[in-house]
């Protein structure tokens, strides 16, 4: 069973298109909404009950989200888009926009609706032109069959819905800072509390969905709540698109339900490239730490799984490495990352990414010292945790899930400055 | 940061904003103005920033930042801001065509390095830097979010995946 959900049109020939998606009963969901005057207590309960967990990465509850937000208190409040895919091995959301964007725009109305919302916005990031083209296409095209504008099928509701391109930053994907953004600042992520269900997009009311959460908003209204979570497993419920890339023979993206073992997602990858042999996976994105690959192995695709494995499902990026590689190169990669996407607004980030890089290289390229993964293993706890935003952890992770697992591989490097592997 | 949340707007508007961009210009940033509340013009900076980048070869000056600030209503300041903090605006000219490789991880482990290796070859630039004749500027990015065609680059608005050596030669040949 896969492709349920968001790919549910996959089949379709140029399934972007308007009478594409309403061939397939599109923007009935929300026509039937506007018409029933349905309530949007019993909406925002639908959505509690599929057990949606934001497919960001941070897996909160997508229903409860939309519960903080008190729908009769006056004046305007907002529902934003979080298409600014940028955590490495994530390459999900760029699929639903270029081939489902009705179904993203369906579920971001439904969602102005249930929190008394009449405006939206799509961040979607800088680099991302086709999709966003095929998203202002599907803007117009929407607009003119009146599924957004004043007063939608004579409800009373309004929605309007904008995009606004992002510029090249990573950590506007962080909720707060791509709110920040929108506002035409620097992606700065803001304290925590007020969290934007109060104080969020110019200081109003929001709730921030990631793009593939929105999008399946108007599948879960259709077939009920209950029918999505039967779909996964336990606490995580529903199908979710995994982004699976690295030495494998067909990367791609594949909507599989949640607690699928990853196995099977390997396989429906086409397996390893070349015969080659797994080594380590990376499960959901590069923030994640790794997980070797026997384990692995027997391991399903769901957040308990992947959370007792000393891990995280993330965004759903899988990242599969065989045994060609050195952990101590790629570590050293992902860690320019955060140094590279580090905001510089807290000091233990700022700094301490630029640490945990200079140090990882100078393992990699032969000048490490005896004591330097004592150093890192320190290094990492003082900045996990002590951050504004959760980037500090998202570069302390992947440094201490490879020091626990691949530690060997880093003692071999420092005592004779050259790789294990290869 | 308070929790106040009000925009970093000049003391007083700019007068004559007519004359400040071509009335093309001005209509394409007066589209994403439109999309904000009112008193949020400055929401449209990136896209503004973007727009002015694009019709100056590529990059930004001091004087059209400026030219942005007016225009907008903001604080010159808050136009370097935004424009040094993200990575797509350049403050330097660049060549014709920039392209973008990706060197993140999953474009790594499926050979990203060679690909550098073979552009900074062919263009005769490393990493970062402008080929003698203008026409490419070679710049490392980071995941650009296209993990399953690793490796790729970017040029322009456009994504190229699955690269081999032979495919850059057919893609770079066939520009301009």
């Amino acid at each position: 069973m896969a492709n349920e959900v968001c790919f549910r049109n996959m089949d379709q020939d140029r399934p972007w298109l308007l009478e594409q998606y309403r061939s397939r009963g599109g923007y009935e969901v929300l026509t039937g909404i506007l018409k029933e005057k349905r309530s949007p207590e019993s909406i925002i309960n639908e959505v509690k009950a599929s057990g949606l967990r934001g497919r960001g990465g941070a897996g909160f509850p997508t229903g409860l989200k939309w519960s903080f937000i008190s729908r009769n208190t006056p004046g305007q409040k907002y529902v934003v888009c979080n298409s600014d895919e940028g955590e490495p091995g994530t390459f999900k959301d760029r699929d639903v926009l270029r081939y489902n964007p009705h179904q993203l725009i369906e579920g971001m109305v439904i969602a102005g609706y249930a929190i008394g919302a009449t405006c939206g916005y799509n961040y979607i990031r800088g680099e991302f032109w086709e999709p966003y083209e095929r998203f202002e296409a599907a803007l117009e095209e929407a607009r003119a069959a009146g599924f957004l504008g004043k007063d939608l099928f004579g409800s009373g509701f309004d929605f309007e819905l904008h995009s606004h391109l992002g510029a090249g930053a990573y950590i506007c994907g962080e909720e707060t800072a791509l709110l920040e953004s929108i506002e035409g600042k620097k992606g700065q992520p803001r304290y925590k509390p007020p969290f934007p269900a109060h104080f969020g997009l110019y200081g109003k009311p929001t709730i921030i969905n990631n793009t593939e959460s929105l999008a399946s908003i108007p599948v879960i209204l259709e077939k009920g709540g209950e029918w999505f979570k039967a779909l996964g497993v336990e606490n995580s419920g529903g199908s979710k698109l995994f982004s699976i890339s690295g030495n494998i023979k067909n990367p791609g993206v594949f909507e599989i339900p949640l607690g699928t073992p990853f196995s099977e997602l390997l396989e429906m990858a086409g397996g390893m490239k070349d015969g080659s042999r797994i080594k380590a996976v990376i499960p959901g994105g590069s923030s994640a730490p790794v997980i070797p690959g026997e384990q692995m192995m027997e391991l399903t695709m769901d957040y308990d799984a992947i959370a007792k494995a000393g891990s995280m499902l993330g965004s759903g990026a899988v990242i599969v490495l065989d045994e060609s590689n050195c952990m101590v190169k790629v570590l050293e990669r992902m860690s320019y990352f955060y140094y590279e996407e580090s905001c510089g607004q807290c000091t233990p980030c700022r700094e301490g990414t630029g640490w945990l890089y200079r140090v990882i290289n100078r393992i990699e390229t032969g000048r490490g010292r005896p004591e330097d993964l004592a150093l890192l293993d320190d290094m990492t706890t003082k900045i996990a945790g002590r951050t504004i935003c959760a980037l500090g952890d998202a570069a302390a992770m992947p440094v201490q899930g490879m020091l626990r697992h691949f530690r060997e591989e880093f003692e071999y490097h420092i005592a004779h400055k050259r790789c294990l592997v290869g | 940061m308070g929790f106040k949340n009000v925009p970093m707007s000049t003391a007083k508007p700019s007068e004559n904003k007519e004359s400040l961009f071509d009335s093309k210009l001005r209509a394409e940033i007066d589209k994403w103005i439109a999309k904000y509340p009112q008193e949020w013009r400055q929401s449209a900076v990136m896209a503004a920033l973007m727009l002015v980048q694009e019709g100056n070869g590529g990059y930004l000056t001091t004087e059209l930042m400026d030219k942005v600030a007016a225009y907008l209503d903001m604080a010159p300041i808050a136009v370097y801001e935004v424009a040094s903090f993200y990575s797509m605006f350049e403050l330097k000219p660049v060549g014709k065509h920039k392209v973008c490789v990706c060197t993140n991880v999953s474009c790594m482990i499926n050979g990203s390095d060679r690909i550098v290796e073979y552009l900074e070859k062919k263009l005769d630039v490393k990493l970062g830097q402008t080929s003698k004749d203008g026409k490419y500027s070679l710049k490392e990015v980071e995941c650009l979010g296209a993990c399953g065609g690793a490796p790729m680059f970017q040029i322009g608005n456009k994504y190229y995946e699955n690269l081999t050596p032979e495919l850059i030669d057919s893609i770079l040949d066939g520009l301009e």
